[in-house]
């Protein structure tokens, strides 16, 4: 799959352009005897640009749904659509592909590689990207423009987070995904966070889905899905986003 | 009840990592098993001579004369001591088999008139004794008649005294004179070219001209009897019947080299399998340590749980115990399996009528005690520093390793690596012991097989050196009786004959003090052209006009060097005793010799200048003709062609010491696959999470299995040439336990030695970072994600 970031075509000036599309999605874990159905048919569409975030208790199937998205896993029926390209068909390389060009993931745990520094951790993406920026500048953009050289050893769990982010958009990709990215932070750490990445998501215009249990944050969204029990059960538009220096928690 | 929840994660935990178990396993069984393999060999071969030898009566002292009167048994019966005397007929003769034309030496040996022998007593494999008093019936020895496809009833020529006497198989035998059987001369059995064919009494009297009279003697000894001083008596008896002199079994030239290769095989046994034992037992112990390091949140649990530093010691014991019983039991198992198999070959080189393979407990017992000791020592270590951090702190992971940047990641080439390499690179300098025993591990697998493989070129070398340009006869003829150097002229003008150089064989006993040798003194030209003395240095010795050269085997055994002064009593002619000084001493590989010039030896023995043996050079186009008329010359008692003895030679090296080895090469892979296995194992476990991040970022599998395996691979490449060094150095360090009286190995490495050192355990290594690449592939990307560790 070539890069998709500069897809020209009908709508591509449209701001209601869609990034991604499920179609009635469902994963079924199967463990010994017992079923769990994670999610029970999830339609969804994720719009250029827009920042969204997922919201539910634990349980609800959020992260089940940011993986298939993302293509760490793969759904047990339905179907998900990348740029009108159907990734649900890709196999391992192909989803090993779709990541490494497109998505950008921020996990709750920063998963830094502890034996590289900050810059190393975002070259790390860099190297193998198309078109990336410059880790220097990813790391500027989080914040972090003075921390080059630091291990994550030596970081802040806020910075450790930030260099996660960098490393998430330095490719500069069409989704970003995050998943609990504050969960481990406390309250002002966590602004700093969701401060890198509002402005990520205002300077790159990166499509950006976040994942939370923490209704708070959803303020600071264009969107907000409220999921429960493997489904979405309810959908709002924010009429007036918060930004999130005014969040706390 | 508690015991037994704790009883279930152990089988549990044994279950879940049964690979890494297995894998140390693995390390241990290989260290065992070479240990129980060498030992349990060489006890079933002691074993089997010594049931053998008191089985079929085999004598303890022999003696050989020219022709000495039946009576005299009597009086060697009376000397004190003896237990059973008997006398028989031996002689060496050129044999005839149809169908192969080369020369074939037979020892002829006289069967009682009447009745059973008494000593030596054959083994009958097939057919039938001869009939007293026959004329063609014949016996053969059964390595022989193997070797050659005879059967019962096939005829054989054989030329007694002079002239041709055709001869019919009525029997195989085997004998325990014979066990190892070696022609006059040669270096190695060789059973198409030298066999041993039993004859009635009575036609080898007739033939040999000894009507009342016998030839050799053997001796039983009662109990506690002194060999030695039996020996002297029966000289002093025989001295006048023209005997070489007495000697006792342990110069009995089967029972010598049996002993030799036995004890050869002995060092062996104990020397490299005591350095893999060593190496294993070491490996287990890291292993285990970094095994147990891993469980330090389950440790830093069950102490949160209220369970005592004891029980949890028993716990982590049992789980060792475990592991250690599992590598015993394999390590002894294929010990003994192995060991049967190679008892075997050599049951089959050393022609034994029956095999006791009855390993006795030590080797298990020791491989057991070492084995499980280094797994203990290695768990003792790390339970006691898991054991001692307070619980909380132990169910914490280890604080976040801390990783720096070294000058040389500054530097402008490092700026220039991708950062996979650069993950790589880090992760070996910030844990430097972890990837040391790794890279050790993987060094001592190169090293053992250095060590062990440096046998095959020592040996080669030793060929080269003896055969290859210390010899260049083609071929050897010897005579029953000293002959004047006419016969030598004689023999140069048989077709096909080049060059001819002359040898004198003398007999003799040399003292020095209470130390006393028997070793032929071998006259040869000042200036040798065919048959050349080298030393061990590959330098070609001149023979001084005076004085003895002699072997600082010898020397070491007499404990003599250059300008002492040696009592050579001769045992031939006049039987001359004098004193010669040693001029000189020089290093050899094989034997104890000792070198006269062949016209000095002459003025000794007070005889004009004579030869026991012609070394020829041959037109090869003609050596078949020449053997031809050879074989028909009287008097000739054995011709030895250099090409076969050389390819008698590698084959039987390739027979017993190429097997052996090999062995060491299987083991020793063991060894590195099981190090490596473990290392990526544990690194795995420990690193999971930073490669599926990896993964979630979009690298593929090839790019994550470089991380983990491009690690393996630079510290295997790191273990080669320190493996090869430390291999080199043991080498040199345990060469000279190697040395026997009839062997001193040099010390020598070729480079292709290293190679193949090198290539199998890089293929161990490769395979077993092949297994682990399989586990990485599988890495579940969302499990590891979620948790943290």
């Amino acid at each position: 799959m070539e890069s998709a970031t500069h897809a020209d075509g009908p709508g591509a000036t449209s701001p209601s352009r869609e990034t991604l599309r499920a179609h009635a999605i469902s994963k079924i874990y199967r463990t010994g005897e017992v079923e769990v159905h994670a999610l029970r048919g999830v339609d969804l569409a994720l719009y250029a640009g827009e920042l969204v975030v997922l919201l539910g208790a634990s349980g609800s199937g959020k992260s089940t749904l940011l993986n298939i998205l993302g293509g760490l896993d793969t759904p047990t029926s339905g179907k998900v659509e990348f740029l009108g390209r159907d990734i649900t068909a890709l196999d391992d390389a192909g989803l090993t592909q779709y990541r490494r060009e497109h998505v950008g993931f921020v996990f709750q745990f920063y998963n830094l590689i502890p034996s590289l520094t900050a810059l190393e951790n975002v070259a790390l993406v860099t190297e193998i990207a198309a078109d990336p920026m410059s880790p220097e500048e990813a790391l500027r953009l989080v914040g972090l423009g003075e921390r080059l050289q630091h291990f994550p050893a030596q970081l802040s769990g806020g910075e450790q987070q930030r260099v996660a982010i960098a490393r998430a958009i330095a490719k500069r990709p069409s989704l970003l995904l995050c998943d609990e990215p504050t969960g481990a932070l406390d309250s002002p750490t966590g602004v700093l966070v969701l401060e890198a990445i509002e402005r990520i998501h205002a300077e790159l215009g990166t499509t950006t889905a976040l994942i939370t249990h923490n209704s708070v944050i959803s303020s600071m969204a264009d969107r907000v899905l409220s999921m429960r029990d493997g489904q979405i059960h309810q959908e709002a538009r924010n009429e007036e986003r918060r930004s999130a220096r005014e969040l706390s928690w | 009840m508690v015991t037994r929840a704790l009883d279930k994660k152990l089988i549990r935990d044994l279950w879940r990592m049964r690979g890494q178990v297995l894998a140390i396993g693995l390390i241990m069984a290989s260290g065992i098993a070479v240990l129980v393999m060498g030992l349990s060999t060489v006890e079933s071969l002691d074993e089997t001579a010594r049931a053998y030898y008191e089985r079929y009566r085999f004598a303890h002292v022999f003696a050989r004369v020219k022709r000495a009167p039946e009576r005299l048994a009597a009086e060697i019966g009376a000397l004190p001591g003896v237990q059973t005397v008997e006398t028989r007929v031996i002689a060496n003769a050129v044999l005839d088999v149809a169908g192969f034309e080369e020369p074939i030496v037979a020892e002829l040996v006289s069967l009682p008139e009447s009745g059973e022998a008494k000593l030596n007593l054959v083994t009958l494999r097939s057919g039938r004794m001869p009939r007293p008093r026959s004329t063609d019936e014949a016996l053969v020895s059964e390595p022989f008649a193997e070797a050659h496809g005879l059967n019962l009833g096939d005829r054989i020529r054989a030329v007694l005294n002079g002239s041709w006497r055709e001869l019919r198989i009525v029997g195989v035998a085997l004998s325990p004179e014979y066990v190892y059987a070696i022609g006059p001369g040669a270096l190695m059995p060789d059973d198409a070219r030298f066999g041993v064919v039993w004859l009635d009494e009575s036609l080898l009297k007739a033939a040999f001209d000894l009507d009342g009279a016998f030839n050799a003697v053997s001796l039983s000894l009662l109990r506690g009897a002194n060999p030695d001083i039996v020996i002297d008596e029966l000289d002093r008896l025989l001295e006048r019947y023209g005997s070489v002199g007495a000697y006792g079994r342990k110069d009995q030239i089967s029972n010598w080299f049996l002993t030799n290769e036995i004890e050869q095989l002995r060092t062996l046994s104990y020397l490299l399998p005591a350095i893999f034992l060593a190496v294993a037992a070491f490996l287990t112990n890291m292993v285990l340590t970094r095994l147990i390091a891993m469980e330090r949140s389950e440790i830093g649990l069950l102490k949160a749980f209220g369970y005592r530093d004891r029980e949890i010691g028993r716990h982590y014991f049992k789980f060792v115990f475990a592991i250690g019983v599992l590598g015993v039991l394999l390590g002894a198992a294929a010990g003994y399996g192995f060991g049967w198999y190679e008892t075997h070959l050599y049951a089959a080189f050393f022609h034994f009528p029956f095999l006791l393979f009855r390993p006795g407990p030590t080797s298990f017992v020791i491989g057991a005690v070492v084995g499980l000791g280094a797994a203990f020592a290695g768990a003792f270590r790390a339970v006691r520093t898991a054991v001692t951090l307070p619980p909380a702190e132990a169910m914490r992971p280890p604080a976040p390793p801390m990783f720096r940047r070294t000058a040389l990641a500054r530097a402008a080439i490092a700026q220039r690596i991708e950062q996979l390499t650069r993950i790589i690179l880090r992760q070996v300098a910030r844990y430097p012991m972890r990837s040391f025993t790794t890279c050790f591990g993987i060094s001592m697998a190169v090293a053992v097989l250095v060590l062990s493989m440096q046998w095959l070129d020592a040996v080669d070398h030793m060929v080269d050196v003896y055969f290859r340009e210390a010899q260049s006869q083609d071929m050897t003829v010897s005579f029953a009786e000293p002959r004047t150097f006419e016969a030598a002229r004689a023999l140069s003008r048989l077709p096909g004959v080049l060059a001819i150089e002359p040898m004198r064989a003398v007999p003799a006993k040399l003292r020095v003090g209470a130390r006393e040798e028997r070793e032929a003194l071998q006259g040869l030209p000042a200036v040798q052209t065919l048959y050349r003395v080298y030393d061990a240095s590959g330098d070609a010795l001149t023979l001084p006009r005076e004085g003895l050269m002699i072997s600082s085997m010898l020397g070491k055994m007499l404990g003599v060097g250059r300008g002492d002064l040696i009592t050579v009593e001769t045992l031939e002619g006049r039987r001359e005793v004098m004193q010669l000084r040693v001029a000189g001493t020089f290093e050899t590989y094989m034997g104890s010799p000792a070198y006269i010039e062949i016209g000095a030896l002459a003025r000794l023995m007070k005889e004009r200048p004579t030869l026991t043996s012609v070394h020829l050079r041959v037109d090869s186009t003609r050596q078949d003709a020449l053997v031809r008329e050879l074989k028909a010359l009287p008097g000739i008692t054995a011709i030895t062609l250099k090409a076969a003895a050389i390819e008698m030679f590698d084959e039987t090296m390739a027979d017993t010491l190429l097997i052996f080895v090999s062995f060491f090469i299987f083991f020793a892979g063991a060894l590195a696959f099981g190090v490596t296995y473990n290392a990526a194992r544990i690194a795995l476990s420990e690193r999971g999470r930073e490669l599926a991040t990896l993964r979630v970022l979009g690298f593929t599998r090839a790019e994550i299995s470089y991380l983990m395996l491009g690690e393996i691979a630079l510290l295997a490449l790191l273990a080669l040439p320190l493996g090869s060094l430390i291999g080199w150095l043991l080498g040199r360090a345990t060469v000279h336990g190697f040395e026997t009286e009839l062997f001193r190995v040099p010390f020598v490495l070729e480079p292709s030695t290293f190679g193949i050192a090198i290539v199998v355990a890089s293929v161990a290594t490769a395979l077993s970072a092949l297994f682990v690449r399989r586990r990485i592939d599988r890495l579940d990307l969302i499990a590891v994600l979620k948790t943290r560790e």
